[in-house]
């Protein structure tokens, strides 16, 4: 026991004398989550937009205020014809323009019916359809509301909530998936660094030569890592709190319980590829390719896993944040307990005694 | 107290020890002496436990270096070639980190390291690796022994140290084995081999000779002569037109000086002399001298070689 608190001292004593390992562990999950957070959002917000108008009579004027008024668009050109709309898209800053045909009152008294058409620029796909969304959105609302005495004889309305996230909220998403991609940056890329350094510098050599035991080694190097990143997780679950508003619905016993199942899961498998990588660039290597990418992109953190091909589908369900963030977000959202996430909790589980045996299995007692 | 009886080790194709045998007794400051690559460094580690041999048996104390690994791992001290301290720790914390490590404190054992320890402990808070190289070596001695090992092994310990700490490392080693530690030590230098109770001569995997360093210069069997030159240039010269000497059996070059053994009486001082003058090379001195340790291992090579 006194072997092992001698080697988590030296552990501590390591971290805090190393200036960069300090940055990573605490300066790097909160600039990540700040990025994710306010960079790499979905919501519609202040689009340029163009408007060609071929009336301008009151009607079109009260539909042109209400779109700009909303807050997601904003005019950056009024359009005279029809031969300005494609150098407007070309040079790129309009992402959407919208036509008004020629005598809209008019037409829409006489004839009940007139139209308006959307052109989008569909180079990024999810945008476009977005702005189409929301300028549709507004137009219908402007119609029901200017008739709202007439009624249509038969109409299937769909009226739609948004549950657990009403208003849409980017961050709902990325804070849980910034988390298992800090933890999973921390917890695994850091172990497996530092057991690959005391090889790089020699050290190993040492420890090997003495009695400690590869269960001592192990354990020394973890402890101080899994205490780091349950401290980083409170700082982003805190910081996605009270800067992103993300809510944690669920209870604070679950959710402990789940990071730092997630922790000891992601530093086992810095464990593993510590006993293959032999220097700390291999080990980094590793860990930012074999890791970071498929946590990024195969765990449903970003893209849908859904909407995958039906390999890479497959493919997602061994990686271990993709359960993770899966469970977490039943949590903080959702406000889920044991009886909803058991099966994520068994998988995590499952995969952190395999990557623990694993390891302790290729742990070598000697240089060969 | 250490056994090794027919020990092999290969890397891949690469034989880097072809069955050595060797005994340490009790106390006793064996030397392996060898350049780089003879395999001394393999035969440590392999004593240490950290690499298991191919073939033969090796042990410490009775303990078998593969079956009783770990009870060996309590009871040696290890030094190994590369400087391997935490840098980023202070002198004290290193030595804090390998007494708990060994399951012991600093007190316990501080009369074993006092002498070494006492000339580093002024800079006790100094990071390891902003020390010189002979208080480096002084501290990872220092670590070897904190947990009072029967056996002490170290892999080139004075390699890269100045000449004032070699000769004091040396004097720290003779101390320690007053106290009844058995070391075995490794050093490319032939001079550090009169240091040592016996020494095994390494080349190539194998062992050329053991014996006492007074043994060893003594089973020199041919008349040696060391020629003194002006300068660096004539000494290549020089070296050439030995070898074309007939008479002549072996001519190196030693430092400053050439040393050359015959194999016929007909051949002196004086005939190596004229023979140089007559080729132009003046201001030369020739004498007898006693055969050193570097002397015999280049007869053994040769031998060897032949």
């Amino acid at each position: 026991m006194n072997q092992l608190l001698g080697f988590v001292k030296k552990e501590f004593t390591h971290i805090f004398r190393d200036g960069r390992t300090m940055v990573i562990l605490f300066g790097i999950p909160i600039i990540q989550l700040m990025l994710f957070g306010y960079v790499i959002t979905t919501e519609i917000k202040d689009a340029r937009i163009a408007i060609l108008d071929h009336s301008n009579d009151n009607v079109t004027r009260e539909i042109k205020n209400k779109i700009l008024s909303s807050g997601y668009f904003r005019l950056d050109a009024n359009l005279l014809n029809e031969n300005e709309i494609d150098p407007i898209f070309k040079k790129g800053n309009v992402k959407e323009v919208i036509i008004f045909e020629r005598n809209f009152a008019q037409r829409l008294e006489r004839e009940g019916e007139v139209n308006i058409q959307v052109i989008a620029d569909a180079s990024d796909p999810n945008t476009a359809q977005m702005l189409y969304n929301y300028t549709n959105g507004i137009v219908q609302d402007y119609t029901k509301k200017k008739y709202a005495g007439f009624t249509i004889p038969v109409q299937i309305k769909s009226e739609v909530r948004m549950l657990y996230n009403e208003n849409m909220v980017g961050a709902f998403m990325y804070v849980p998936g910034t988390m298992a991609l800090i933890l999973m940056l921390i917890s695994a890329m850091m172990t497996s660094i530092t057991i690959a350094r005391e090889k790089e510098m020699g050290t190993m050599e040492i420890l090997l030569v003495s009695p400690l035991k590869a269960t001592h080694i192990v354990l020394g190097k973890v402890a101080p890592y899994l205490l780091l990143s349950i401290i980083d997780a409170i700082v982003v679950v805190c910081l996605g709190n009270l800067v992103f508003g993300v809510p944690i619905r669920g209870s604070i016993f679950v959710l402990a319980f789940l990071v730092i199942l997630y922790i000891t899961m992601a530093l086992s498998l810095g464990i593993l590829i510590s006993t293959v990588a032999n220097s700390q660039q291999v080990a980094m290597f590793i860990s930012g390719f074999a890791l970071m990418l498929p946590t990024i992109l195969l765990s449903g953190f970003i893209f849908p896993i859904e909407n995958m091909p039906y390999p890479l589908q497959l493919l997602s369900n061994f990686m271990p944040p993709r359960w993770f963030i899966d469970a977490l977000k039943q949590v903080m959202l959702k406000g889920n307990g044991f009886t909803y996430i058991w099966p994520n909790i068994l998988i995590l589980s499952a995969m952190t005694t395999v990557f623990l045996v694993l390891s302790i299995k290729k742990f070598r007692l000697r240089l060969e | 107290m250490i056994k090794v009886s027919n020990l092999e080790k290969s890397y891949g194709n690469q034989k880097a020890l072809k069955g050595i045998s060797l005994e340490v007794a009790k106390g006793e400051l064996f030397g392996l002496i060898g350049p780089d690559g003879a395999g001394k460094t393999t035969l440590m580690r392999i004593l240490v436990t950290l690499l298991l041999p191919d073939q033969g048996l090796a042990s410490l104390d009775g303990l078998d270096v593969v079956a009783d690994f770990r009870k060996i791992r309590t009871m040696v001290g290890y030094m190994p070639g590369r400087f391997s301290l935490y840098q980023d720790l202070t002198v004290e914390e290193n030595l804090q980190f390998f007494a708990t490590v060994f399951g012991g404190t600093i007190e316990e054992n501080y009369h074993l390291i006092k002498d070494i320890y006492v000339q580093i402990e002024p800079f006790k808070n100094r990071l390891a690796g902003k020390l010189s190289g002979g208080m480096k070596q002084k501290l990872a001695l220092s670590c070897a022994l904190i947990h009072a090992p029967k056996v002490l092994i170290l892999d080139e310990p004075t390699t890269g140290v100045d000449a004032v700490s070699r000769k004091e490392f040396w004097e720290m080693l003779n101390n320690l084995r007053h106290m009844g530690i058995t070391i075995l030590v490794s050093t490319p230098y032939m001079d550090e081999a009169n240091l040592c109770d016996r020494v095994a001569l390494f080349q190539n995997g194998s062992i050329l000779s053991i014996d006492t360093p007074k043994n060893i210069t003594a089973s020199f069997s041919k008349k040696l002569y060391g020629v003194k030159v002006e300068t660096t240039a004539q000494r290549f010269e020089c070296v050439g037109l030995l070898k074309e000497l007939s008479g002549i059996d072996s001519v190196f070059s030693f430092g400053e000086s050439i040393h050359i053994t015959t194999v016929q009486q007909n051949i002196d001082e004086t005939t190596v002399k004229e023979y140089l003058n007559q080729k132009g090379h003046q201001g030369i001195s020739v004498g007898k001298i006693e055969p050193s340790i570097e002397d015999v291992f280049m007869e053994l090579m040769q031998n060897e070689g032949n």
